[in-house]
């Protein structure tokens, strides 16, 4: 009973050591990556690269996705605002739930899940096939060559693609709410170009996703670095990416609006 | 004596959390040789690769390239030391995501301003010398086991290296490919005045290529000497590991508790 409850005291203390010294290492590298992303700005075709792998190839399920949700959201909208006679402000709802919140957050587990379990499959299996030791036996700084341009690749991409949702999104609402349903145009588009600020809104959800790009990428970034060579290894780290990075997401957005909105 | 040797092991000792890997090690690589590093897997011979490029600490004692510690260079010697030195690893560690050529032109471009004409003229050179050539625009994914290896092979000699490090260069080839790769690190070994180190437990065909040999166990160096030396020795683990035979001094069986006991003979006796 006695060795019962050490075991547990010990397991905890185990737990919680190797918590506080993965997260010091997680700094150190994202300090690292900071530190050696020089090369990804010299030699911008590395960077650009990963914006096609990251960016570009995301483009379709964030296009899709974002008319999917503009639709649902021009459907939703319109029954609840036409309960109250406000039908004419449809446009104003679409835009504003889209470019405050949906647009940068929706964009951004899209991104987890499509972009980000990509870079920790392929470090991780970078790491499992020794390419990145013979990187550095080359006396090439993998951090440097591989890891900072994909990590600038997310970051630039992350509010593009987010603006990108948001446009589509906006599209899907007008194509529900005005083409089928027969909201009147000019209210459609008048209400939401008053009622959309330029910066309290689009800046603000612009804030928003670059948060989210530096967050998912170097979360994506750090787990496939310091995946175990193996395969199951690279397995849990992918999903550890998508788990970790989609709550670090939703967990900032609170943070976010609450600053942004509330002016906590 | 000394300046003639590029590579120097002095009482090297490594441990792993706390398994020790290495006990004192002492080993000379002299310049211009091709020595090899026998025994079975496990025995530490891939961490002291990694010890001598600076990938690895050693808890204990020295490695010196070139009259340097390796462990107390800072990041610039040390990335300055290893552009003298070229590393094949197990399976090759090509970069999938680039052709072959991009692959043996990778430390070309990284490392020098040379014209993309030139590094071409460069890539086929190298590439010709592993008799690959005509595959230079393949990708990886496409080559075989040994061709990835010959590959690997180009890409390491691009900056004409003075230190070549092999890690187990003959797994897993077929006995072509075996005898290919053997020369091949013979040849460019003396083509380019350069010094290698080969990591393997091939035995017969390492014995063919080989100037020197260590024999190590159980993370120490337990025989050494000329490859006719290592053939005369017979008795003790070398023999066994030489001749391959099943039992000796390195026993069959993993130790563990009597078979008897692990299948609860005794008490169903008593």
């Amino acid at each position: 009973m006695l060795e019962r409850a050490l075991g547990a005291v010990r397991g905890t203390g185990h737990r919680v050591v190797n918590g506080v010294w993965r997260f010091g290492f997680a700094c150190r590298f994202f300090l690292a990556v900071l530190l050696h992303s020089g090369i990804s700005f010299r030699r911008f075709h590395l960077t650009i690269k990963e914006i096609y792998f990251s960016g570009v190839l995301s483009l379709i399920i964030i296009l899709v996705s974002g008319l999917f949700v503009g639709m649902v959201l021009g459907l939703q909208g319109y029954e609840t605002l036409q309960k109250y006679g406000s039908e004419s402000a449809l446009g104003t709802l679409v835009a504003l739930s889209l470019v405050r919140e949906l647009g940068p957050v929706l964009a951004a587990l899209l991104f987890a899940s499509r972009a980000g379990s990509a870079i920790t499959a392929e470090i991780g299996l970078m790491k499992a096939t020794e390419q990145i030791s013979a990187m550095e036996m080359m006396a090439v700084d993998p951090i440097a060559r591989v890891v900072a341009p994909r990590f600038w690749g997310g970051v630039i991409s992350m509010p593009l693609l987010a603006a990108m949702f948001s446009a589509v999104g906006v599209f899907g609402g007008y194509l529900v709410g005005v083409v089928m349903i027969g909201v009147d145009e000019g209210q459609f588009w008048s209400q939401m170009q008053s009622a959309v600020d330029f910066r309290l809104d689009i800046m603000n959800g612009v804030i928003k996703s670059c948060v989210f790009g530096v967050a998912v990428t170097a979360i994506a970034l750090f787990e496939g670095y310091d995946a175990p060579p193996t395969a199951e290894g690279v397995s849990h780290a992918t999903t550890r990416t998508v788990v970790t990075s989609s709550l670090a997401v939703l967990a900032l957005d609170f943070l976010l609006t609450a600053f942004m909105f509330r002016g906590i | 004596m000394t300046s003639e040797n590029l590579v120097e092991i002095r009482d090297l000792n490594f441990t792993y959390d706390v398994r020790p890997v290495l006990q004192g090690i002492n080993m000379d690589i002299p310049r211009g040789k091709v020595v090899a590093i026998m025994g079975l897997s496990g025995c530490g011979k891939t961490t002291l690769l990694r010890l001598i490029g600076g990938q690895l600490k050693p808890s204990q004692g020295a490695v010196k390239f070139a009259g340097q510690p390796v462990h107390e260079m800072d990041a610039d010697q040390l990335y300055a030391a290893r552009r003298r030195m070229g590393m094949l690893f197990q399976f090759g560690a090509l970069f999938t995501d680039m052709s072959v050529f991009d692959n043996v032109a990778f430390q070309m471009r990284e490392h020098t301003d040379l014209p993309e004409t030139l590094i071409r003229d460069l890539v086929l050179l190298k590439l010709e010398a592993v008799g690959l050539r005509g595959a230079h625009d393949l990708m990886p994914n496409s080559l075989s086991g040994g061709m990835a290896r010959r590959v690997a092979l180009a890409r390491a000699i691009a900056l004409d290296p003075m230190l070549m490090m092999y890690d187990e260069p003959f797994a897993g080839l077929d006995t072509i490919s075996l005898g290919v790769i053997g020369n091949l690190i013979r040849h460019l070994n003396d083509a380019l005045g350069a010094t290698s180190i080969v990591v393997t437990h091939d035995v017969q065909e390492s014995m063919k290529i080989v100037d020197y040999i260590y024999f190590m166990s159980g993370g120490q160096v337990i025989a050494q000497g000329s490859p006719d030396e290592i053939r005369a020795l017979d008795s003790g683990f070398v023999h066994q590991f030489v001749h391959g035979e099943i039992d000796g001094p390195m026993p069959f069986h993993y130790p563990g508790a009597s078979y008897a006991a692990d299948l609860a003979l005794e008490a169903a006796h008593a």
